[in-house]
């Protein structure tokens, strides 16, 4: 995480799973946000996900998704992008906004604590409730030796 | 004439269309199905619609099962139609299904593969009786939970590919080709013959991969691993220059292996099928992968006898959209064309009848 494309990359990835209203409700909290201009969108398009034969060899179309990206300008100047899953404008708008002001070093830390590590932390919790339901279904094999002897 | 009849039709066509909105909301006392509800609860069906109709949007999928009243050939036409509305944006990384975060993973050739046996929200195992208990809207439990491992789970085919037992995966840096783009010509490439695959009928593929065990074109295949769950996609826009992730999909794949192949420069080894699909869709992916490996049997050096291995017949009617659009066509108005049969028929039977 120390290298700023990578922790942006990070920030990017998790707003991009946000759900529109906690995202909306941890911005409202941050306020006052500055004025901002949408330079492009919010726009719905698709996606072509790509797979590869075998898992690993050469890539093939495997089929599109829908995809909603957004460009916002603050009036600080900053630029901030969002292209996350879905159809859900109002997301991929306040996605982009909060990319462009994780950008202003005077609000990172706090817009870090308050408003992408909580969005993580409810998306690890997902993740790890579906993890903990699969392991419950794992096959523990037994050998039969008391029949055999 | 032609002018009133085309009126007419026009009256009947609305009327229809109304009575249809009508019987697609059945009886007002029994309260509308929600687009959430379906999204929810018929799962099985929204990822079908979502492999067949080849764009992921479980919302949209929904949506679409609900306007086709269930009809889920119709509802993944929806979603075709849908999809040319909008632009395309990118495409993605290819997918890496050895990160997947798994919800199934099962295999048929190893008890104890490195990860274990999960087997996630599955009816094998069920009896296949109808619960009545489902009348009822009985409330649920929450499944149960258990420590999950972070022990990693390789694909099948990588544990064995260690020993070189089994053909490797082929990379190639070449631009895949895009049946959304160019039409199918032929002979049809893997990465195209993937494609029309995975989102190709399920019954038809079924039916063509169940050939296969039924001795046309058989290779004797082997689950050799199925897996379910959650993968990141993820793109490079231009405008960043470096690859953002923008979300999950649910995908199953499959990896089939198969009868071994060897040559005098190439020890006998393990072939492959690979399926993978949208969403749950198991029996799909099992499907894709026995026509997959099927449709490799010229690049094999094995005989084209089957259907299966037919490439041309299996790419030219997996398509649901496209059977359904030909097939149904006939409905349509052919007033023209049967005149000039019915002329035929009663000229032919005239000139018999003068003959005698």
């Amino acid at each position: 995480m120390d290298n700023p494309r990578s922790a942006r990359q990070r920030w990017m990835s998790v707003l991009a799973r946000a759900e529109t209203d906690r995202l909306r409700a941890l911005l409202e909290d941050q306020a006052p946000l500055p004025e901002y201009t949408v330079l492009r969108g919010p726009e719905a398009g698709l996606v072509m996900v790509r797979g590869r034969a075998g898992g690993g060899g050469a890539a093939f179309n495997l089929g599109e998704m829908t995809v909603t990206r957004c460009t916002v300008r603050t009036e600080t100047g900053l630029i901030g992008h969002a292209y996350v899953q879905g159809r859900d404008e109002k997301r991929a708008e306040l996605a982009a906004l909060t990319d462009a002001l994780m950008l202003d070093p005077g609000r990172t830390d706090a817009l870090e604590r308050q408003v992408i590590t909580p969005l993580e932390c409810q998306q690890e919790q997902r993740k790890e409730e579906r993890a903990a339901k699969a392991a419950a279904t794992r096959v523990q094999f037994l050998a039969m030796q008391t029949m055999r002897t | 004439m032609a002018y009133v009849a085309v009126k007419g039709g026009e009256r009947a066509i609305d009327a229809a269309h109304g009575w249809l909105a009508a019987e697609r909301r059945g009886d007002p006392s029994i309260p509308p199905l929600g687009v959430a509800q379906i999204q929810q609860q018929l799962g099985r069906s929204v990822d079908r619609v979502m492999a067949e109709g080849s764009l992921y949007d479980p919302q949209l999928a929904a949506l679409a099962i609900k306007q086709a009243q269930g009809d889920l050939i119709e509802a993944a036409f929806l979603l075709r139609a849908f999809r040319t509305t909008l632009p395309r944006f990118a495409h993605t990384k290819p997918v890496d299904t050895a990160t997947m975060r798994i919800e199934r993973r099962i295999s048929a050739i190893f008890k104890d593969l490195p990860g274990g046996q999960l087997l996630g929200p599955t009816y094998d195992y069920t009896h296949r009786l109808l619960d009545f208990s489902l009348l009822d809207d009985a409330t649920v439990a929450p499944g149960p939970i258990a420590a999950a491992d972070t022990e990693t789970m390789p694909r099948v085919s990588d544990v064995l590919g260690q020993e070189g037992i089994i053909e490797p995966d082929t990379a190639s840096e070449q631009e895949p080709g895009d049946l959304t783009r160019e039409s199918l010509s032929f002979p049809a490439s893997r990465d195209v013959r993937l494609q029309a695959l995975a989102r190709g009928d399920e019954g038809f593929v079924l039916g063509m991969g169940y050939s296969t065990q039924r001795g046309y074109g058989g290779s004797h295949p082997f689950a050799g691993e199925i897996r379910m769950g959650e993968v990141s996609v993820e793109i490079e826009p231009a405008e960043l220059g470096f690859t953002i992730d923008i979300g999950d999909l649910v995908l199953t794949e499959c990896q089939m292996v198969n009868q071994f192949k060897g040559s005098k420069t190439v020890s006998p080894r393990f072939t492959r099928g690979y399926g993978l699909v949208f969403g749950f869709g198991e029996r799909k992916a099992m499907a894709m992968a026995l026509v997959d490996r099927a449709m490799r049997a010229e690049e094999l050096g094995e005989d084209v006898t089957a259907p299966a291995q037919n490439v041309e017949f299996v790419l030219y009617h997996s398509d649901n959209i496209e059977a359904t659009g030909f097939v149904e066509h006939l409905k349509l108005p052919h007033y023209v064309d049967f005149q000039s049969e019915l002329q035929n028929v009663r000229r032919m039977r005239a000139k018999q009848e003068t003959a005698e």
